[in-house]
């Protein structure tokens, strides 16, 4: 054997290690699809859009020819990296829960459950084909990002956590839609359930938080307090969480009550972002724990 | 082979002849509808079994039970030996499953479809490319490899489902109405790979709402009906449990509503009914019982144009032991 063959050979082991059978075929199936092609697209249109939009509106507020002003700049970042959670928010259920309903409609399931890959490898293919493709979408909008970055404003380390941010609430809502997926038999009614999720996580937490923190000052009556528990609710809100990754500052603010001026504050003893992964990724791994169980039918001893 | 004896937790293991199915008191309820009602059922290897009955008697929650897609409610199924609750894994090893209805993959070529499914069987991708051209050239699509499945005919889709079902090369198929929908052309090209598998030496379980085009190659029949087993055994051993042995076809020059009510009082009819071309009569006597019946025809000057014995077939005997509420 060649040294050459050798290593194509070597590369295959580690291609067949990580690229399992489901994988592949999910990769080939939906490159092969226009809709990807299309669903970049629009996504890059939509970002496209709102970024230049932010942009000239800041300049157009600032004055035309206006001086070098990073602070502006940084609130472009905020504005788009809160778009593209947004974005996310709204494709990941679109993309992840049909991926086994899907499957069962187009009565393919059937088959694929009767060959030797687990259940896990199944769902877990599923979710990780989904993800890839959100991945690529969230790796091409880089550009657009860096046209912010000609504007100054934002640190390396922010930009990284953003993007990390982003990810992780990809896997979440990724996960949410597997489940849903796998438990509803229908597609129609998974993307509406997953949504329905999405949508609370979004909202209904802002609104909950909203209504609990009005009934917490009226208990004070005007006492300034530098914490209060209601502040968590705000962890399980995303968009909460990643504008606490921008402006830490906010980490404060939330668990406040009618404290307008300085003073020590006494935050949570970790960021909301952080309390956010550790609450989501809990819930996510319990979802693809619960998919993997109820995919195929099972044995009780 | 060595397989272990389910229902035990030990280590044990036989050696020899296991048959390829055994269904013992099998049920299976689906809310309040009580689909399989305790059925037993042996098959050995290397049998042919067809699995006949109405729509809605079974055989597709059987199968499936089989294919380790249900489970059971009570009761259990083998196959090689291993409970198909219990080894499911297993028992997906043994068996291809076709079933009644399947859906293919849009933007898949047909000769990735094949190493789709040969890959997650696991088998490796030097194999399959030896496996898959032969796998194509018995199911007659080798001039379709590289055409993308969703662009396939029915009949071609069935026949590369099937192919599908034999990538891992199994001992047990469970085809569930292969060539439901297709025209008759291609339920002979079915049928005609379907001996082939025979020959081959698979056990093949099939279900099949074509009776007639299965009496020639199944060994065994199995009939269901509401759920249980009204019948099983060899097309011949079933038949001699009937009233009838013989099925004659008559072509008379008119009078055939007169005729049938003659036919049904004369010996040894058991039932008579109406075809397109004819009267079907379920004859229980011999050879000179039949010269009786005919002359008798004759004598009471009905016009026959033609009188002969029908070639019996899966059908004929179904419908005979579904008549009578499984009383066979």
């Amino acid at each position: 054997m060649t040294k050459g063959q050798a290593a194509e050979g070597k590369a295959n082991g580690w291609r067949i290690r990580l690229i399992n059978p489901v994988l592949d075929k999910e990769f080939r199936l939906r490159m092969r699809s226009p809709r990807a092609m299309w669903t970049l697209f629009f996504y890059l249109f939509a970002l496209g859009l709102m970024s230049l939009s932010a942009i000239y509106l800041t300049q157009e507020l600032a004055g035309r020819g206006g001086s070098f002003r990073p602070e502006e700049s940084r609130y472009l970042f905020y504005f788009l990296s809160l778009a593209q959670l947004g974005l996310i928010a709204f494709m990941a259920p679109g993309l992840t829960a049909g991926v086994i309903s899907g499957e069962r409609e187009k009565q393919t399931l059937n088959l694929l459950l009767t060959t030797q890959q687990s259940s896990a490898t199944i769902v877990l293919s599923k979710l990780v084909s989904s993800l890839s493709f959100m991945v690529l979408i969230v790796v091409s909008t880089l550009p657009i990002y860096s046209m912010m970055f000609l504007y100054g404003g934002v640190s390396p380390n922010q930009l990284a956590l953003v993007f990390l941010y982003d990810l992780f609430m990809m896997f979440v809502l990724g996960s949410f839609g597997v489940l849903f997926s796998t438990l509803l038999r229908r597609t129609m009614v998974s993307v509406i359930v997953t949504y329905g999720v999405t949508l609370f996580m979004f909202a209904g937490t802002a609104i909950l938080f909203m209504v609990l923190i009005g009934i917490v000052e009226q208990a004070y009556q005007g006492q300034s307090i530098s914490y209060t528990w209601v502040g968590h609710v705000l962890a399980w809100n995303p968009a909460v969480g990643m504008y606490s990754i921008m402006d830490p500052s906010v980490n404060d603010v939330v668990f406040s009550v009618n404290r307008w001026t300085g003073g020590p504050a006494n935050g949570p003893l970790i960021p909301l972002w952080a309390e956010s992964m550790i609450i989501y990724g809990c819930l996510s791994l319990l979802a693809l724990w619960i998919a993997v169980r109820n995919l195929r039918p099972r044995h009780r001893a | 082979m060595t397989i272990p004896i389910t229902g035990t937790e030990s280590e044990e293991t036989v050696q020899g002849e296991v048959p390829m199915i055994e269904i013992r008191g099998l049920a299976r309820t689906f809310g309040s509808i009580q689909a399989l009602k305790g059925i037993d059922l042996t098959i050995g290897k290397g049998t042919v079994f067809g699995f006949v009955g109405p729509n809605g008697a079974g055989k597709s929650t059987t199968m499936s039970i089989l294919a380790t897609l249900l489970l059971p409610s009570a009761g259990y199924a083998k196959v090689g030996g291993y409970d198909v609750t219990k080894h499911p894994q297993e028992v997906r090893k043994l068996i291809g499953y076709m079933p009644d209805f399947f859906g293919v993959y849009d933007h898949f070529k047909t000769v990735e479809y094949l190493h789709f499914y040969g890959a997650s069987y696991g088998i490796s991708k030097k194999d399959r490319d030896a496996l898959i051209p032969g796998l194509l050239e018995l199911v007659n699509l080798s001039d379709k490899a590289d055409a993308y499945v969703d662009t396939l005919s029915r009949g071609m889709k069935q026949r590369l489902c099937l192919a599908r079902c034999l990538v891992h090369d199994p001992e047990l198929l469970i085809l569930d109405e292969p060539a439901s929908g297709l025209d008759p052309r291609a339920r002979i090209e079915m049928r005609e790979i379907l001996k082939e598998l025979k020959s081959m030496g698979k056990t093949i379980i099939i279900s099949s709402h074509i009776l007639p085009e299965l009496a020639e190659m199944v060994d065994e029949i199995g009939v269901i009906e509401q759920g249980r087993i009204a019948a099983v055994g060899n097309v011949a051993d079933i038949q001699s449990r009937l009233r009838v042995n013989r099925f004659l076809h008559v072509r008379l020059a008119g009078r055939e509503d007169e005729a049938e009510r003659f036919l049904r009082d004369r010996p040894c009819v058991d039932r008579v009914h109406r075809e397109d071309n004819g009267l079907q009569i379920g004859f229980g006597g011999g050879d000179d019982e039949q010269a009786d019946l005919l002359h008798a025809l004759v004598e009471a000057g009905y016009r026959v144009i033609s009188f002969s014995e029908a070639q019996t077939n899966l059908e004929d005997v179904f419908l005979e032991i579904t008549r009578g509420g499984g009383s066979a």
